[in-house]
């Protein structure tokens, strides 16, 4: 009890007394956090929408893949791309790795699937009879996916708080690509494993509300977004 | 009198059955046609071969004599009209936005969109829902967004698919005639599908009796109705029973 009291208390102090290390590491996990679920969402949706609305060979065996994807171990996404940047892998001559666009292409890689697979089954959902409304007003192709993804918007959004929530928590892929480098890779979940190892239990329950407020704000953000002249 | 609208030998087949086969039918400038029939009989397939949502698997499609590409029509071409479907299908946003879809679809300016709005929210006294999500709406109003959202279109052809079934009876009554006012000091030629002899007789110029996929009697509606040829007669033989 007395750690958990003493360990809150130290926590506070330092928030408040703003410990720039601990704002740097903050700002890089909201950079690289929004980064990739941005890129998630521009290829996400629209991948979403091509899988949901339009039949193709092989079509099936994407969607098993996506699916597959949606539960891909952030150790398993670390791994390849740790061997897609190792010094004589194919992108190794970039020196990409231990940075945060390491981090990133690994939070993109596991928050992907899950946007084209949540993006996909909303399309799959609506009605047929949608489209045809939407042909008969005379819409071009651009603009009947346009209304379509206004009528679908919540379970968009649903699929985008999803995939934030993958990318702020996950430690695995962040601590593998980026090596947890203070200054320069160490984001809030990383630090939060290395202080508990450390014993650091104050400094780690400091980080971790850090790390809550952070998804909080932005799932807050999201859902007004989401929700926003609903009436129901 | 000019054709506005033409078929010759348009067939509907759904792997082996026939959905519908209409061997010639010629819809004048102006007029309204009314369609009857019972469940099944094909009225929504043919709406939408007619308004080229769908199409059809054989035969030819004229638009003012010119023959229509069925397989590819331009999108400049289906613009001309507007269409309600028998489901009504509005979408989730306000009623205001809702009527305004096909206009914005045109790129219609926001300055006579929204005068345009107002104009047919009027028309179909729904403006004090301008601002209401639409899909909190009753089943009548929602009826009145999809004829707002057609009507607003300015269509040379305005296809309907049993546009009123949801109205309540005074309702309809003071909707009928406005619509048909509008509709004959437009003269847009109007195809217009329905389940309801009254709404038909009000309506429509020439009737035509679908059943089973074929057009088997059509003629002025008082004719139809009242000297049905073989054929004809047992549904609507069968409708007057459900009047009376
Ligand atoms: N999408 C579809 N797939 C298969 N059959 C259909 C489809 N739509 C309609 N049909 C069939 O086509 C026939 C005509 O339907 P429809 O045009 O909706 O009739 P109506 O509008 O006169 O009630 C019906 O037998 C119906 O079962
Ligand atoms: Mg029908």
């Amino acid at each position: 009890m007395d750690l958990l009291i003493e360990g809150l208390k130290k926590a506070i102090e330092m928030l408040i007394s703003g410990d720039p290390e601990i704002f740097e590491i903050t700002w890089l996990t909201l950079r690289v956090s929004l980064t990739a679920v941005l890129i998630s969402t521009f290829i996400g949706i629209p991948a979403g929408v091509i899988l949901g609305l339009t039949s193709f060979p092989g079509r099936r065996f994407v969607l098993i893949l996506i699916n597959i994807g949606m539960g891909l171990p952030p150790v398993v996404a670390g791994l390849w791309i740790t061997m897609l940047l190792w010094r004589s892998g194919p992108l190794g001559s970039f020196s990409l790795l231990y940075s945060p666009f390491a981090i990133i292409m690994a939070q993109i890689l596991v928050s992907l699937p899950i946007i084209i697979g949540l993006t996909c089954s909303a399309f799959q959902q609506m009605d047929e009879k949608m489209l045809l409304q939407i042909k008969a007003l005379g819409a071009t192709r651009l603009q009947t996916v346009r209304l379509l993804v206004r009528e679908v918007k919540i379970a968009i959004l649903a699929a985008v708080i999803a995939g934030f929530g993958r990318v702020i928590a996950e430690v695995g892929a962040a601590m593998m690509v980026g090596g947890n480098i203070r200054g320069e890779t160490r984001i809030l979940t990383t630090s939060i494993v290395m202080e508990v190892s450390k014993g650091n239990f104050d400094v780690a329950l400091a980080l971790s509300f850090l790390l809550m407020s952070l998804a909080f704000i932005i799932t807050f953000l999201l859902t007004n977004l989401q929700q926003r002249n609903r009436v129901r | 009198m000019n054709p506005m609208i033409r078929l010759e030998n348009i067939q509907y087949t759904n792997k082996d059955r026939t959905i519908l086969s209409v061997p010639s039918l010629s819809i004048t400038q102006g007029e309204i046609l009314g369609m009857m029939g019972p469940n099944g009989a094909g009225k929504s397939t043919l709406i939408k071969i007619l308004s080229c949502l769908q199409a059809p698997t054989g035969g030819k499609l004229y638009y003012k004599n010119a023959e229509l590409p069925i397989s590819r029509i331009p999108l400049e071409q289906r613009r001309k009209w507007a269409v309600v479907l028998q489901q009504t299908l509005i979408f989730d946003t306000t009623v205001f936005q809702n009527v305004a879809a096909g206009l914005k679809i045109r790129k219609v300016p926001r300055s006579q969109i929204k005068q345009k709005v107002d104009f047919w929210l009027e028309q179909f006294g729904i403006s004090h829902l301008a601002k209401k999500n639409a899909h909190q709406l009753s089943g009548g109003e929602a009826q009145r967004v999809n004829l707002a959202r057609a009507l607003i279109l300015d269509p040379e052809v305005l296809y309907l698919d049993e546009p009123f079934t949801a109205l309540d009876y005074p309702t309809k009554v003071k909707l009928l005639k406005d619509f048909k006012a509008i509709i004959k000091q437009t003269k847009t030629t109007t195809i217009f599908v329905s389940h309801d002899v009254t709404e038909i007789q009000f309506m429509c110029d020439r009737l035509a009796i679908l059943m089973d996929g074929h057009i088997v009697q059509i003629g002025s509606t008082a004719n139809v109705l009242n000297n049905p040829n073989q054929y004809a007669s047992p549904f609507i033989h069968d409708m007057s029973l459900h009047i009376e």
